[in-house]
């Protein structure tokens, strides 16, 4: 009797199964890489960065004030005329886009003006920033007589911000469900107190993400501060955390950056690499505590 | 109950979304306490009646509602305060939506909005609703966790117990059995039962038992007009007047 064949299985694999499976692989791959091939420059910047920082980086380089001609000492009046620049910038950027971003969502009309409204957020938004410096300049320094000065400065960076907090924090808006607001308009609520009690709870993770993101950008432009309120040196002393005044101008980080590398002779050559070491690493830090706080915030909206 | 004056009167109703015109100028009346079921197969106006009803219909651009619809006697358009109008009426929607807030506060935020926030006046009325939406003995122990985190049944229930929050004098039910199993449908027409001896129940289903079992009249809704409004013994007789809705009860079409 002749041996039977083993029954063949209804799943085995055909021609079109293995190259199905092939393409997959490949796909897998090719995505893959291209992920990775975002990782190599990060971590190659950075490592380039440390790498040449390093004789000069420590705590002393960012509490202690410039010295000889900028040649040796800190960055310390630079680092905190950043932290005066942004913070100023996203205490007036931030509400006003939160604000005009929940009205627009919330409760503009599909109407012209509302569209003209859009239209100009998105255009201001793609603004190159040397434009909002000539503009800042005008408004500010001129127009509205602030002066060379951390107000036009911030004001300055403010505009410049604003547009991407609005698209961002729309978006955060647009991603809570319609029938979560449906539901609180069928039993009577307000606009406003269904934005209170069920919108912003669960959009807030995305609006602060979108907000905090515009730090990393305010803190590092330099065109703008550059026309409207920053220069290129200021004497103030060791680790005073208010030295300057609103009206007066201020260094800043970034611009201190293009000072060292391009105006001031013999500056050893690690307190570049050591500036836009601190300059990175500041915006690395908000970054990271943006993520800690979103991840936390994230952890208490399910639906 | 037919000689006193009616909750609702629709007189004459129509909706438009653009151009296009979805109701087509219906008219009809709905009585203190009874249960009023529309039947009718999709697309043919039921829930964009619902909306006209409670003034939602306001959020959508684009529609027009010509016609009047009164309340107790008084003109929906011209009210004052239209979030009281919507607090007389409760709506719950097909799908279950359960607010991504506690499921405390999910049944509170009705009576907080219309103001009433002591915890000694929220609490009865949170643990009345969830009674009749039968749904406090699963969630008794669990009012603090999220309404989102409760099934699909258990939501549409949450969604009852929000529209009955406000003590509304007018209940729409749209649908409200899809998202159930036949046991909690049945203890919640139960419920539908007893409640209308406190308020007056519009109840659109699609399951024209369900209008059967409840319903003291019965509307068939086809494309945007009434084809017949009627005793529901009468709709569900043999003899309806008109031959379609006799076909639509049997499942002859639609």
């Amino acid at each position: 009797m002749a041996t039977e064949a083993p029954p063949r299985s209804r799943f085995a694999r055909t021609a079109f199964g293995a190259r199905n499976e092939r393409t997959e692989k490949l796909a897998g791959a090719v995505f893959g890489l291209m992920s990775a091939a975002m990782v190599v420059p990060l971590v190659a910047i950075v490592v380039y960065l440390f790498w040449l920082a390093w004789p000069s980086l420590g705590w002393e380089f960012i509490v202690d004030v410039p010295r000889r001609g900028m040649t040796e000492g800190g960055i310390w009046p630079a680092f905190v005329g950043t932290l005066y620049l942004v913070g100023m910038s996203l205490a007036v950027s931030a509400p006003i886009g939160v604000l005009a971003a929940v009205y627009l969502n919330e409760y503009a009309k599909d109407n012209w003006f509302n569209r003209v409204v859009n239209l100009a957020v998105i255009n201001l938004a793609g603004v190159p920033s040397i434009v909002h410096a000539l503009f800042g300049l005008g408004a500010f320094v001129y127009a509205a007589r602030f002066g060379y000065s951390i107000i036009s400065a911030s004001l300055t960076l403010a505009i410049m911000t604003l547009p991407v907090i609005i698209a961002s924090t729309r978006e955060a808006l647009a991603s809570v469900p319609m029938p979560f607001r449906e539901a609180c308009w069928n039993v009577g609520a307000t606009r406003w107190q269904t934005i209170k009690a069920v919108v912003l709870p669960n959009s807030i993770s995305g609006i602060l993400t979108g907000i905090i993101l515009q730090v990393s950008r305010a803190a590092g432009e330099t065109a703008p501060i550059m026309f409207t309120g920053a220069v290129f040196f200021k004497a103030v002393s060791r680790g005073d955390l208010f030295p300057y005044a609103l009206n007066e101008q201020c260094m800043a980080l970034s611009m201190h950056l293009y000072t060292l590398s391009t105006q001031v002779p013999d500056v050893k050559e690690s307190m570049q690499y050591a500036t836009a070491v601190v300059l990175l690493g500041s915006v690395l830090l908000v970054n990271a505590a943006a993520i800690v706080l979103r991840v936390w915030l994230r952890s208490r909206k399910k639906w | 109950m037919s000689e006193a004056a009616p909750k609702i009167e629709v007189e004459d109703l129509r909706l438009a979304y653009g151009t296009k015109e979805v109701i087509h100028g219906i008219t009809f009346d709905v009585h203190h306490n009874e249960i009023l079921a529309v039947i009718g197969p999709a697309q043919s106006g039921k829930t964009s009646m619902l909306r006209c009803l409670n003034r939602t219909i306001d959020f959508v651009a684009q529609a027009t509602v010509r016609g009047t619809i009164r309340v107790d006697g008084e003109d929906i358009r011209r009210v004052r305060d239209v979030f009281a109008l919507r607090r007389k009426i409760g709506m719950v929607a097909p799908l279950p939506v359960g607010l991504p807030i506690t499921i405390y506060d999910n049944v509170a935020f009705a009576p907080r909005s219309a103001g009433r926030t002591r915890k000694a006046d929220l609490d009865p009325i949170v643990e009345r609703c969830l009674r009749q939406a039968a749904l406090w003995d699963e969630v008794k122990d669990r009012l603090g966790s999220l309404g989102t985190a409760l099934s699909g049944g258990q939501q549409q229930r949450l969604t009852i117990a929000r529209a009955l929050s406000h003590q509304p004098e007018i209940l729409c039910l749209d649908e409200f059995s899809i998202a159930i199993d036949p046991v909690t449908t049945m203890r919640i027409e139960d419920v539908l039962k007893e409640l209308r001896e406190e308020m007056t129940i519009l109840l659109v289903t699609n399951l024209t038992q369900q209008a059967r079992r409840l319903a003291n009249r019965t509307m068939f809704l086809w494309n945007g007009e009434i084809v017949e409004l009627d005793d529901t013994d009468a709709i569900f007789s043999a003899e309806t007047k008109d031959p379609r809705t006799r076909d639509y009860v049997r499942g002859v079409f639609g």
